[in-house]
């Protein structure tokens, strides 16, 4: 079915807008920019930035990984790898390393990442603001004119609510000393990936129709309080199946009696872990 | 108006020609007026007069059509109608305070009582949560709110409980001139008597520079040294407080005075 579609689905015209804007959005780093979204074979809330961006950037000697919360092979990543690989005909892998372009939901991988690599994030929500500043004109403002008070006032309720930040995911951070990014629905346990990542991370809205990126070796530095410093979430608990004791952990309920099991959420490094320690 | 550029000492704010058009509408019409440092003025007349309107282009809230409104701030005495918006915000947002008449444009209703006096503390760069807490409670007792209230929405205060925090809110950054806007409308009489209570104890204290915008006289008495009476979006009459309720020159302003209820 390859030859009726274009090279990765998206035409060419298409493909170069969103690259004009990935360009300005890396020049600008943690800035918000509006590109043209296009409509994709999929509905919104699904990943159409994302599949937009990666349409976009893919070439034919990339090798493409997707990850769904952390899985390579759940619906969602199941279904966006097949629509590359019957439109693009590339090279697909789950193997984090050999991967060039990397389109994720909710999860950076626990393999460290390498430069010439790229992320590429499916963003339901791009404005940190939206939360405390539902006005669109005023979040531009605020933005333009480095007004953050407002965004540590949702911090501030959290500490006063429940003693801690219970913010756990889409945790807002501070790209190069003077955006604040919302870094899409990734747990806050991945913020600190990014911080000064060797790999280029760029988020795509498509409802919202907004780009933003992380450029290689940029900081990223999680909002928190004086006294009330980011804390990273921790498990009693190591990984069911290969016994990590350092990866992201999700809760599996295995009976309708209370029992549960704690297993990576990254498959890939999970199964690889397993091996190394078997 | 008196004061001329360039001389000293500048008062806190001299506006001048003020004007505002919506259109072809006249919202208000060459405003000319002085506050000083400490001093609380008050501007009267009836609804559509152009008193919010006035209140508001000072709030920087509505760009003016015409005219300047110089304020001494701590970046030097400058005309705010032609401040670039960055520096204005910055200004606005730190040195002056807006009360409104409606508090659930001046609060945010899904942010707690400490979440809303923090906020203007946040923004300018305090990152403690704890110092937060601590201001915010004290300001709380200040006003009169149980500081037990700290953690709850302000939807579940009372009218004249949200006004009192929305003057604690803006306080809290100690800005150089309070702006309200009819902070007692839509209260009933007893909660009225005590949100002028706490503001007058607050003007005495802190000796606040303040513009009262009311309809209702019997407060613009109370608490301000001046009054401005205006009408169809102009000046009519100036003075001591109580020299305009006691003895008005204009004809407008004896009807003004003459429709006060007298228990």
């Amino acid at each position: 079915m390859s030859h009726t579609y274009n090279f990765a689905y998206l035409d060419e015209q298409s493909k170069k807008m969103i690259r004009r804007s990935v360009l300005k959005a890396m020049a600008i780093p943690g800035f918000q920019v509006p590109f043209g979204g296009r409509e994709m074979p999929l509905p919104y809330g699904w990943g159409t930035g994302g599949i937009q961006l990666t349409a976009s950037l893919l070439g034919k000697e990339d090798v493409l990984k997707v990850i769904d919360q952390g899985s390579d092979d759940t619906v969602n990543a199941v279904s966006i790898k097949d629509f590359f690989r019957k439109t693009a005909g590339i090279r697909i892998t789950e193997n984090t390393p050999e991967a060039t372009l990397i389109q994720t939901r909710h999860r950076i991988p626990e393999t460290p990442l390498k430069q010439g690599q790229i992320m590429v994030y499916q963003v339901p929500i791009p404005e940190p603001l939206q939360f405390i500043e539902p006005r669109r004109p005023e979040t531009l403002k605020m933005h333009a004119f480095e007004e953050y008070g407002a965004m540590y006032v949702k911090l501030y309720e959290d500490i006063s609510k429940h003693d801690r930040i219970v913010t756990a995911f889409d945790y807002p951070a501070l790209v190069h000393g003077r955006y604040i990014m919302s870094p899409s629905p990734i747990p806050k346990f991945d913020n600190p990936k990014l911080h000064q990542s060797p790999a280029i991370h760029i988020f795509g809205a498509g409802r919202e129709k907004r780009i933003y990126a992380v450029p290689p070796y940029t900081d990223v530095i999680s909002l928190d309080f004086e006294d009330y410093p980011f804390e990273l979430e921790t498990w009693e608990e190591s990984c069911a199946i290969c016994g990590s004791g350092t990866s992201f952990l999700d809760e599996i309920i295995t009976d309708d009696k209370g029992s549960r099991l704690f297993v990576c959420s990254d498959t890939e490094y999970c199964r690889k872990n397993g091996k190394k320690e078997a | 108006m008196t004061y001329m550029p360039g001389e000293k000492p500048y008062p806190l704010l001299s506006v001048r020609n003020l004007s505002k058009f919506y259109g072809k509408t006249m919202g208000c019409h060459e405003i000319s007026f002085e506050l000083g440092k400490g001093e609380v003025i008050g501007i009267v007349g009836e609804s559509g007069s152009g008193k919010s309107t006035l209140l508001k282009c000072i709030a920087g809230r509505l760009t003016t059509t015409n005219g300047s409104i110089f304020f001494n701030s701590s970046y030097g005495f400058i005309d705010l109608c032609r401040t670039d918006e960055m520096l204005l915000r910055k200004i606005i947002r730190s040195e002056t305070g807006f009360v409104t008449q409606n508090s659930v444009e001046g609060l945010r209703m899904t942010v707690s009582a400490g979440g809303n006096i923090g906020e203007r503390l946040m923004a300018g760069g305090m990152r403690h949560y704890g110092q937060i807490r601590k201001i915010a409670r004290q300001w709380l007792e200040t006003v009169e709110i149980d500081a037990k209230r700290m953690d709850d929405l302000p939807s579940t205060f009372s009218g004249g409980m949200q006004q009192r925090l929305q003057i604690a809110a803006n306080l809290v950054t100690d800005p150089r001139i309070i702006l309200m806007d009819e902070p007692t409308s839509g209260l009933d009489v007893s909660v009225q008597a005590r949100l002028i209570d706490v503001l007058r104890k607050l003007v005495a204290r802190l000796s606040l520079s303040m513009i009262l915008v009311t309809h209702d006289l019997a407060v613009a008495r109370l608490l301000s040294h001046r009054l401005y009476v205006m009408k169809d979006g102009r000046i009519v009459e100036s003075g001591l407080s109580d020299q305009i309720l006691d003895d008005p020159r204009e004809p407008y302003t004896q009807l003004l005075v003459s429709s006060i209820l007298k228990p």
